[in-house]
């Protein structure tokens, strides 16, 4: 579980994130969204720590995440797999060396082993045989799934996804929103996805924190979210027609 | 100027970051490997094509600024030799380096950074900054001396080729360049490749390390990479000249 206690975080004179607390739940998929600028990515990356903050705490499973010196943090961060909006795959390997560079970097494993991991983290994301493939000849929804790969070839405990759909079609999306939730359950790991994907939320919003202004505006599930009476939540969530007429058919 | 004394502030605070030991020295020696192809290798073609050059050119102007009897033909090869060894190989050479190599490692460490490769390296746990710019620097520190004494070599075989050229003999060249020969200015040569290496790899891959945006601003630090690197150098090369030549009497 990832607990974040009165996070403020200012950037310059303006208030990015007001008093935020909220519990990110193991084997759940946890959901922030909110409307671009809100604060979500900042909330993201105050998580792992690229971004500091002024006040408040985080803590991975009792751990205090802001007390602990750099060379801690750099374990912690061992123990998450993070998904970036553009995959920020590293575009002089190729998909194999990629999803084998943390394996590389962190374990003793012998080639072989490292193959067979490799192949195991492309077969569960459905891209067996691509390993010689270089990301430039890569798709997006192949660019997203390989970095899936990569970020749980280590085995983790935490899986950071920041908007997982953004530029992928809606078939795609999906394909990478039910891999989302597959690995979260499968291997009971701490799943947070910053999104502000309407049918993501529908489709995988175990827990869902609603960011409006820099505070938690509103908690929940996605069954809850449709019966919620709050003007903002129900303003950004339902701004389309077809989620209005979801709303009132419900 | 309070932006010119942060930015000196963070360039000692990412070299502080820089100046650890490699995570994993299998992982650091393919790195510097790598380096060796992508900074040296690369740059031997332009190195010779120049220095051939300008060793013909400083030979062929020599002959004619000192058409006087007065003057030996063996003065064409003494002038080349110790234009060559003091000024063009190291300081010349440094400045076109810092253009092509300088502005080669803020275009790749740049981007690595607009596309969130480098987030992506330290969410892994790995210190960023030491596994993309300690091989770099290295490879540069060890290598510019090789390329330097390259170069040396090529402008004095221009130099000969060029005085061939408008009838300085060979024999005369020859003992030119062997005439009150001081070993030491080799050296001095040396010393200044070193130092200029540091300088165009450290300030190049701290533009790269803190470019923001897309790619008009990874341009952008690419140019101001080569800029300061070049400005720094001629600083240095006055610095270093003074204490060096001035410390020795002949």
């Amino acid at each position: 579980m990832i607990e974040v206690k009165n996070i403020h975080k200012k950037f310059g004179d303006n208030l990015v994130l007001n008093d935020v607390s909220f519990n990110f739940q193991r084997g759940k998929t946890n959901l922030i969204i909110g409307e671009s600028g809100s604060g979500k990515t900042t909330l993201l990356k105050i998580l792992i720590g690229l971004y500091s903050f002024d006040k408040g705490s985080i803590s991975y499973d009792g751990r205090i995440f802001n007390e602990m010196k750099l060379k801690e943090k750099r374990l912690v961060r061992q123990e998450i797999g993070m998904l970036f909006q553009g995959g920020a795959l590293f575009d002089y390997m190729t998909v194999e060396e990629n999803i084998k560079f943390p394996l590389t970097m962190f374990t003793n494993q012998t080639e072989e082993e490292k193959i067979e991991r490799v192949n195991f983290c492309l077969k569960r994301v459905n891209l067996e045989n691509q390993n010689n493939l270089r990301t430039s000849e890569l798709s997006g929804g192949m660019i997203k799934r390989v970095a899936i790969a990569r970020s749980i070839s280590m085995n983790p405990k935490y899986l950071l996804c920041d908007e997982p759909n953004s530029g992928l079609d809606p078939k795609t999306a999906i394909l990478i929103d039910d891999l989302i939730k597959e690995i979260t359950e499968e291997y009971n790991i701490t799943t947070i996805v910053n999104t502000h994907d309407m049918n993501s939320v529908m489709q995988i919003g175990d827990n869902i924190a609603f960011i409006h202004n820099g505070e938690i505006w509103w908690e929940g599930n996605k069954e809850e979210l449709i019966h919620a009476e709050n003007k903002e939540l129900d303003e950004f969530v339902f701004a389309s027609k077809l989620f209005k007429r979801l709303k009132r058919n419900s | 100027m309070i932006k010119g004394l942060q930015n000196i502030g963070d360039y000692f605070i990412m070299m502080n970051k820089v100046m650890s030991r490699p995570e994993k020295r299998s992982v650091f020696l393919k790195q510097f490997n790598l380096e060796i192809m992508k900074i040296i290798l690369s740059s031997i073609g332009i190195v010779i094509i120049i220095s051939f050059f300008i060793g013909a050119v400083v030979a062929i102007q020599q002959y004619f600024n000192l058409s006087s009897p007065l003057f030996p033909d063996y003065t064409i090869g003494l002038v080349t030799r110790d234009a060559v060894i003091l000024e063009f190989a190291p300081t010349m050479l440094g400045l076109i380096l810092a253009g092509k190599i300088g502005s080669s490692i803020t275009s790749e460490i740049g981007t690595m950074r607009v596309t969130e490769q480098i987030d992506a390296l330290e969410i892994m746990g790995i210190n960023s900054a030491s596994f993309l710019i300690l091989p770099k620097i290295l490879v540069s520190i060890i290598f510019f001396p090789i390329l330097i004494i390259l170069s040396i070599s090529i402008g004095i075989i221009g130099g000969w080729l060029g005085g061939l050229s408008v009838g300085v003999p060979t024999s005369q060249f020859i003992l030119g360049i062997q005439y009150e020969f001081i070993p030491f200015y080799v050296t001095y040569s040396l010393i200044k490749s070193i130092v200029f290496a540091f300088i165009i790899t450290s300030v190049s891959s701290y533009y790269g390390y803190h470019a923001s945006g897309g790619a008009i601003n990874v341009g952008k630090a690419s140019t101001k990479a080569v800029v300061y690197s070049s400005i720094i150098i001629l600083i240095f090369n006055y610095i270093l000249t003074d204490l060096i030549l001035s410390g020795i009497s002949f």
